[in-house]
C-alpha cells in the first residue's frame, strides 16, 4: 500500500513539474505585457511583485519657468509622471556620485544654486541669481518603484504601433480563408461519397496524396501566376482574395478528407429514401447533410481558422508588408527586427495575437481536440 | 483600404461561392426534368457543378505548382532557359544548403522524437491524476498559438543582456544565480538549434498529447489491473503493456510530427532569420525566392527537397488507403 502512494506522490510531482515549464513561458508574457515598460526594462517580471530599485536620470525645467520669491529665483516642477507611486530614496547631481545626497539634504551646484528634492520627485531649485540657460541641469534618482500593473502598453500596441490594424487584417484574412474551403469541400466530399461519376477514386486518391505535399511546392508558380494575372488586368498582384484562394488551396485536401470521412459514416438508408421522396441532390445537401455535420463543421472550421489565424509564410508572400494588409505575425515579425528591445510592445503584441487562438482554445477545446484526433494531415 | 471597404470585401467573397451553389443548383432544379432520361443528365450537369469550384482550386494550387516546380527546377532564374541539372549541381555544391540538410536532419530526428516522448509520458501521467485534465490543457495549450507568437515568447526567455546589467531572461537570471556568465544563447553555432527546437517540441507536444490521450482509453482496464495483482510496477507497465499496445499511434504521431517539422519556417524566420547557422531547408528556399529580385530554379529545387522528404509518407498514405478501397 505504502509503495503505490509513494509512486503516486512521485507521478503528481513529475506532472506539476511538466504543468510549470509548460506555463511559465506564456505566464512570464502576459505578466510582462502588463508592466509598466520602464520596469519592464531593467528588472525580470518574476520580480513584479516586489518593489524594484530604479536609478534614472531626469532634467529640470529651464530659464522660461523660473519665479522670483523671498528673494531667490525658484524653478518648481516635479520629476515623475503623476502617480507613479515612486519613492525617492538618494540622489545625486553628478554621474560619477548619483547617490551623494538624501531626501533632505541641499544639493549645491558648481553655480551656487541649491536644489532640494522630496521623496515623490518634486523638487525645488533657487539661486541668487537668475537662471540663464534654456535646459535646466541634470538630477540622477534612486528610487524604490512598489508593483504597478497598466494597460498602457495595450492601448499604445494597439494605436500607435499599428497592431489594431492587423488584428483587422488577420481576421479579413482567416475568415473568409475558412469559410470558402468549408463552402466548396463540403459540395465537393459530399460529391465524393455520395455521387457516382467516372474517376471519382483516381480523385480521391490524388486528395490523399495530397494531404502531405508541402506548401512550399506551391509558392513560386502561384506567385508567378497572381504576377501574370496582376499585369493582364492592371490589378495588384498581391490582394486579400489572393490570400483567400491560397489558403482554400492549401486547405482543400485536409477539409474535405476529414468532411469525407465524416459524410461516409453517416447511414446511407436516409440519403435513400431522400431520393425516393424525390429530393434533389441540393435538397438533400441543405435538408439532411448539413444539420448533421454541424459539429464536423465547427472542428474543421477551428482547425483551419487557427492554421490561417497563425500562419506567417502565406501572409509573407501574398499580401504586401503595408499597413492595410499586414497581418498579426508578420506584424511580430517585423516588430521583433526593428524593437527588438522594446519588450512592452512585443510582448504586448504577441499576446495581443494570442486572443483569438487562447479564447477559441478555452471556449471550444472539445471541438478543437476532436478535429485533430479525427486526423489533421495537413501539408 | 478603409476597414469599411475591406469588411464590404470579406463580405462579397464569402457571398460569391454562397451564390454559386445556390443559383446553379436552383436553376437545376427549377429547369432539370422530372423524366428518367433528363434526370440521368441533370445529373451529370450536377456533378459538374458540385465538383468544379474544388477542382479548380485544386488544379491551380496544387497540381499544376507540383508539375510547374519540377519544370522551374531545370530552368534558369526566370524560368526562360533550360539549364539541365545546373541548379541542383548548385545546391549540391553550396555549404549553406549543406547546413540546411543537416540542420533540417537534426530538427526531424530530435523534434517528433522528444515530443512523442513527452506527449506519451504526460498523457500517461494525467490519465491516473485527478486534476490531469486541467494539466493536459496547459500543457497542450501552446498549439493554439501562432509560431511567432511562441518565437516572441522564447525570445524573451532567451534574452541576453551584458554581465554587468541584470537580466530579464528568465533563462540567463537562473545561470546567473547559480554563478555563471550569462549566455546569448541564439548566437551560439550547434547550441542555438537545440535551443531553437525546445520552441517545437514545447508547442507539438500538446498534439501527441491529445492523441495518445485519447488512444489510452482504448487499453482495456483489465489488462492493466490484471497486471497490477500480479505486482508489476507502473514503470513496468508502462514500458511492456502501454508502449507496445499503442505502437500504431506513436508511428502514427510521430509522423504527424514529422511533415509539419519539415517544413518549419515561421520560428527560425522570427527568431534567428537563418543567422549563426541556423538556417533551414524552407527558409533558404525563402531567401532564394526573394533575394536579388528571385531565383525560380534554386527555389524550386529547394521545394522539391522539402517535397522528398514526405513522398514515403505519401506513399504510405496511398497504399492504406487502396488497402481500405478493397476490404
Amino acid at each position: 500500500m505504502k509503495k503505490i502512494s509513494l509512486s503516486s506522490i512521485l507521478s503528481q510531482l513529475l506532472l506539476l513539474f511538466f504543468v510549470i515549464v509548460w506555463i511559465i513561458p506564456t505566464f512570464g508574457l502576459f505578466i510582462s505585457s502588463l508592466r509598466d515598460k520602464d520596469l519592464l526594462a531593467i528588472s525580470g517580471w518574476w520580480t513584479a511583485l516586489t518593489t524594484t530599485e530604479i536609478n534614472e536620470i531626469y532634467r529640470m525645467s529651464g530659464m522660461e519657468s523660473q519665479i522670483e520669491e523671498d528673494g531667490y529665483f525658484k524653478i518648481k516642477g516635479t520629476l515623475f509622471e503623476e502617480n507613479s507611486g515612486k519613492k525617492i530614496e538618494s540622489f545625486g547631481i553628478n554621474s560619477k556620485k548619483i547617490n551623494e545626497f538624501k531626501i533632505g539634504d541641499i544639493a549645491i551646484f558648481k553655480d551656487e544654486s541649491e536644489v532640494i528634492l522630496d521623496e515623490d520627485g518634486n523638487y525645488e531649485w533657487r539661486s541668487k541669481s537668475e537662471f540663464q540657460k534654456k535646459k535646466g541641469k541634470r538630477l540622477f534618482t534612486t528610487s524604490l518603484s512598489p508593483p504597478s500593473f497598466t494597460f498602457e502598453n495595450y492601448r499604445e500596441v494597439l494605436f500607435k504601433e499599428g497592431i489594431g490594424r492587423a488584428f483587422v487584417n488577420t481576421m479579413a484574412v482567416a475568415l473568409p480563408s475558412t469559410l470558402i474551403p468549408l463552402i466548396i469541400c463540403s459540395f465537393f466530399a459530399y460529391s465524393l461519397t455520395w455521387m457516382r461519376f467516372y474517376g471519382r477514386d483516381t480523385l480521391l486518391a490524388i486528395i490523399i496524396a495530397s494531404l502531405v505535399v508541402p506548401l512550399q511546392m506551391s509558392l513560386i508558380p502561384i506567385l508567378t501566376i497572381y504576377n501574370d494575372f496582376g499585369a493582364l488586368f492592371g490589378v495588384a498582384a498581391k490582394s486579400y482574395p489572393g490570400v483567400w484562394m491560397a489558403h482554400t488551396g492549401f486547405g482543400l485536401a485536409s477539409t474535405t478528407f476529414l468532411l469525407r470521412n465524416f459524410l461516409k459514416s453517416l447511414p446511407n438508408e436516409m440519403m435513400e429514401a431522400a431520393k425516393v421522396d424525390g429530393a434533389s441532390h441540393y435538397d438533400i445537401f441543405l435538408r439532411i447533410i448539413i444539420p448533421l455535420s454541424i459539429p464536423a463543421f465547427a472542428s474543421i472550421f477551428i482547425l483551419q481558422f487557427l492554421w490561417c489565424w497563425n500562419d506567417l509564410l502565406v501572409g509573407l508572400v501574398f499580401l504586401d508588408q503595408v499597413p492595410s494588409e499586414i497581418i498579426l505575425t508578420a506584424k511580430l515579425k517585423e516588430l521583433l527586427g526593428s524593437r527588438g528591445e522594446n519588450w512592452e510592445i512585443l510582448t504586448t503584441g504577441a499576446f495581443v495575437s494570442m486572443t483569438v487562438p487562447l479564447f477559441i482554445f478555452f471556449a471550444l477545446q472539445r471541438y478543437f481536440i476532436r478535429g485533430l484526433v479525427a486526423g489533421s494531415v495537413k501539408g | 483600404m478603409t476597414i469599411l471597404n475591406l469588411l464590404f470585401i470579406v463580405f462579397l467573397g464569402i457571398l460569391f461561392f454562397i451564390a454559386y451553389f445556390h443559383i446553379s443548383n436552383y436553376l437545376l432544379d427549377t429547369y432539370g426534368g422530372k423524366s428518367v432520361k433528363r434526370y440521368n443528365f441533370e445529373n451529370s450537369i450536377r456533378v459538374i457543378v458540385f465538383i468544379a469550384p474544388a477542382f479548380i482550386v485544386l488544379f491551380v494550387f496544387i497540381l499544376y505548382p507540383v508539375f510547374e516546380t519540377v519544370r522551374l527546377s531545370f530552368y534558369d532564374k526566370f524560368g526562360r532557359e533550360f539549364v539541365g541539372l545546373y541548379n541542383y549541381k548548385w545546391a549540391v555544391n553550396d555549404p549553406e544548403f549543406r547546413r540546411s540538410i543537416l540542420n533540417n536532419l537534426v530538427w526531424l530526428l530530435v523534434v517528433p522524437t522528444l515530443s512523442t516522448f513527452f506527449g506519451l509520458v504526460i498523457a500517461n501521467l494525467a490519465d491516473r491524476i485527478w486534476w490531469g485534465s486541467i494539466a493536459k490543457s496547459i500543457i497542450f495549450m501552446p498549439m493554439a498559438i501562432s509560431f511567432v507568437g511562441a518565437g516572441v515568447i522564447w525570445k524573451f526567455i532567451y534574452e541576453y543582456r551584458g554581465p554587468d546589467n541584470t537580466q530579464i531572461g528568465l533563462l540567463n537570471a537562473i545561470i546567473v544565480s547559480l554563478g555563471y556568465e550569462p549566455q546569448a544563447w541564439l548566437t551560439i553555432p550547434i547550441w542555438n538549434n537545440f535551443f531553437l527546437m525546445a520552441i517545437m517540441i514545447w508547442i507539438q507536444t500538446g498534439l501527441a498529447l491529445v492523441i495518445f490521450s485519447a488512444a489510452l482509453r482504448s487499453i482495456p482496464k483489465e489488462m492493466l489491473e490484471a497486471a497490477r495483482i500480479d505486482g508489476a510496477s507502473e514503470l513496468k507497465i508502462f514500458f511492456s503493456i502501454i508502449i507496445p499496445y499503442l505502437e500504431q499511434t506513436i508511428l502514427v504521431i510521430w509522423t504527424l510530427i514529422t511533415i509539419i517539422v519539415l517544413r518549419i519556417f515561421d520560428i527560425i524566420f522570427a527568431m534567428t532569420n537563418g543567422e549563426w547557422q541556423t538556417g533551414v531547408l524552407a527558409n533558404l528556399m525563402y531567401d532564394w525566392m526573394f533575394r536579388g529580385g528571385g531565383d525560380s530554379g534554386r527555389g524550386s529545387v529547394l521545394a522539391i527537397v522539402i517535397m522528398i522528404g514526405v513522398i514515403p509518407i505519401l506513399a504510405w498514405n496511398l497504399y492504406k488507403h487502396r488497402q481500405e478501397q478493397k476490404i
